[in-house]
């Protein structure tokens, strides 16, 4: 089913001679990220919208590489966001007063539960797969709305804030909002996509894109299909729970919203809008939907319909999304 | 404490057979087409919103009989403009395309009928209790339950005994056999989808009597409904009846001894049975591959 799509689309790194170099174009997606503070102000835009856009970026690329890259359909990636946050949050305000230490375990107990579930569900397919990780997903939300003294309930963990980092002899002072935390979250960022691109590269990543494109000469190739699926879904739930910690550092707060089946349809949106076979495609997205919905909810009560809208417009006339669009024009 | 645990189960099945209703309406749909309605909650919604409107003029019996059907044309006109260009894509965006429609509903509810809470009169014999010992019994809830039933019947003899209904079934197994039958799947699908909308317009406006109405009534039913699907088999309309029962009852038990786990251990059961039996109390092999 997925073939169609698949089968002619652009691929990172496969052979294609883009018209830009990649280089050229690298250099210019880290050029525009890194001059944010300067630019954006200029535009009317404010620098914690582009932390936000880092932050659902991230969460967007981690679940393109099951989504994109293997060609697998999960909806229920906010649960391992919401957890990456929970996690973060809870560790900030009941265990220990470090980043570092927030981060990396927010990290583990999203990408953890992540793959506990992935090894009930790798068998599944398509749609049915899709259903269960939308079903585990709302599990947390419910356990987080209803665990009130632990979790703050409805209203949200509170009371915690991000500590400054100390490296050695220096520290990193990142508790005010300003342009030092939006640095420190694009070299996050950055090491995260980094090593994002090197896995989808590797031989490992290309065991992936031959499971998408065709499951059964995989198998056939001795590939093993489950245990590979298994992995990428472990893979990419660490990734998008890495991405929920740096959201509750961003917003010092921590809400069940976060683990919402809303929030996966968000991600799977902005996946599918910048182009999801492509690598910066649901960075892209991100960016758009993040924009897109922070000036419409400015502006009507009826932000909902808008969203909504944007879903049904995107699959009806947008489906290869905004770099898809060049890669079609590269390979036709 | 037996009347405690009486009045819960009673509970547990009214809340299951909604469950049910809205399970198989979205049951045979993801068995036809593979598409997962995520709008399947805001058409509940519709359908009681839609009685709501109707009654005054056609009573409540005549809602109750006119809205599901009115709910059923509105999917029927869905399904024709928007969900069938999907079918033959990557699932992924059958999920985003309802997913975004069930945004727009839900807006549109609130939009149309206010986002407050809403009350749909009931007959007056239908609110009294049936007996002063039974008194959390009212006769609304005999009627649901029995409403229920009468609808599930009709279902399973319509997919037993009809031509459309043998094709649906025989479609859901093997849909490229159906079709070079030469049986124009195309329409059956519409049909189909606008049966489960019947459903869940149905169990709508039986929900709106005792719950009243919102915009976004059909959400919390919604995922206990992809739960009933699961624990009871996908491919198993019986499984999800089944389904649907079961975890509106253990929900409903859990709630004497446990009130804060009630919503979890619909959640627990799920994944004791994706843990020990994948593909459902009932599913068919090979079903859920």
């Amino acid at each position: 089913m997925s073939s169609e799509a698949g089968t002619n689309a652009a691929v990172v790194g496969a052979g294609r001679t883009p018209a830009v170099p990649r280089w050229v174009m690298l250099i210019a997606v880290w050029a525009i990220l890194i001059a944010v503070p300067y630019w954006l102000p200029l535009l009317g835009g404010y620098t914690a919208l582009a932390g936000r856009v880092l932050v659902f970026g991230l969460a967007a690329m981690g679940l393109n590489l099951l989504l994109g890259f293997t060609g697998v359909l999960s909806f229920g990636h906010a649960a391992y966001f919401g957890l990456g946050a929970y996690g973060a949050g809870l560790t900030l305000r009941y265990l220990a007063h470090s980043t570092p230490l927030a981060m990396l375990l927010g990290t583990l107990l999203g990408g953890l539960a992540g793959t506990l579930f992935g090894l009930l569900i790798v068998r599944r397919r398509g749609v049915y797969f899709a259903m269960c990780t939308i079903a585990f997903g709302q599990l947390w939300y419910y356990l987080a709305y209803s665990w009130n003294d632990f979790t703050g309930g409805f209203d949200g963990l509170r009371d915690f804030h991000r500590e400054p980092i100390g490296l050695g002899g220096l520290t990193l002072d990142i508790t005010d909002g300003g342009n030092r935390f939006y640095f420190f979250l694009l070299a996050v960022f950055a090491l995260a996509v980094g090593l994002l691109g090197l896995l989808v590269r590797s031989p490992f990543g290309h065991t992936l894109r031959a499971i998408r494109e065709n499951e059964r000469r995989a198998r056939f190739l001795a590939i093993p299909v489950e245990r590979q699926i298994w992995l990428s879904f472990s893979i990419s739930c660490f990734f998008t729970a890495l991405a929920g910690t740096l959201y509750a550092l961003l917003n010092n707060f921590a809400d069940p919203l976060a683990l919402h089946y809303s929030l996966s349809g968000y991600f799977v949106v902005m996946c599918v809008m910048g182009g999801m076979r492509t690598f910066w495609g649901p960075l892209v997205g991100a960016t758009v939907f993040v924009v897109l919905q922070d000036y419409i909810s400015s502006m009507t009560v009826n932000w909902m319909s808008f969203v909504g809208a944007i879903f049904v417009l995107v699959v009806l006339f947008f489906p290869r999304g905004l770099l898809g669009m060049r890669g079609r024009r590269g390979s036709a | 404490m037996i009347q405690v645990i009486l009045f819960n189960v009673t509970n547990g099945l009214i809340i299951g057979a909604f469950y049910v209703l809205m399970a198989l309406g979205l049951s045979l749909i993801l068995n036809l087409s593979n598409v997962i309605n995520f709008a399947h909650g805001n058409f509940l919604a519709l359908g009681g919103y839609l009685a709501f409107t109707l009654s005054p003029a056609l009573g409540y019996w005549g809602a109750l009989l006119v809205s599901p059907l009115i709910t059923a044309l509105i999917g029927l006109a869905v399904e024709r403009l928007m969900i069938r260009r999907v079918y033959n894509r990557d699932p992924v965006y059958s999920l985003l395309l309802t997913f975004g429609f069930a945004f727009v509903m839900q807006d549109a509810a609130r939009y149309i009928w206010g986002p407050n809470g809403l009350p749909l009169g009931l007959p007056e014999f239908l609110s009294q209790p049936i007996s002063p010992t039974l008194f959390f019994i009212t006769w609304y809830r005999v009627f649901m339950v029995t409403v229920v039933i009468i609808a599930v019947l009709g279902l399973f003899a319509f997919l037993r005994y009809t031509q459309v209904g043998v094709r649906i079934r025989a479609g859901t197994l093997d849909l490229e056999t159906v079709a070079s039958l030469g049986v124009n799947i195309s329409l059956l699908r519409t049909f189909n989808f606008a049966l489960g909308c019947l459903l869940a317009g149905l169990s709508g406006v039986l929900a709106a009597g005792q719950i009243g109405l919102n915009p976004n009534m059909g959400d919390d039913l919604l995922m206990p409904s992809f739960i009933a699907i699961i624990v009871g088999g996908v491919g198993s309309l019986i499984g999800t009846l089944f389904g649907g029962l079961l975890i509106g009852v253990a929900a409903a038990l859990t709630t004497v001894f446990f009130p804060s786990a009630s919503e979890a251990v619909i959640y627990a059961i799920m994944m004791i049975v994706l843990l020990v039996r994948p593909r459902g109390l009932m599913g068919e092999e090979g079903m859920m591959a």
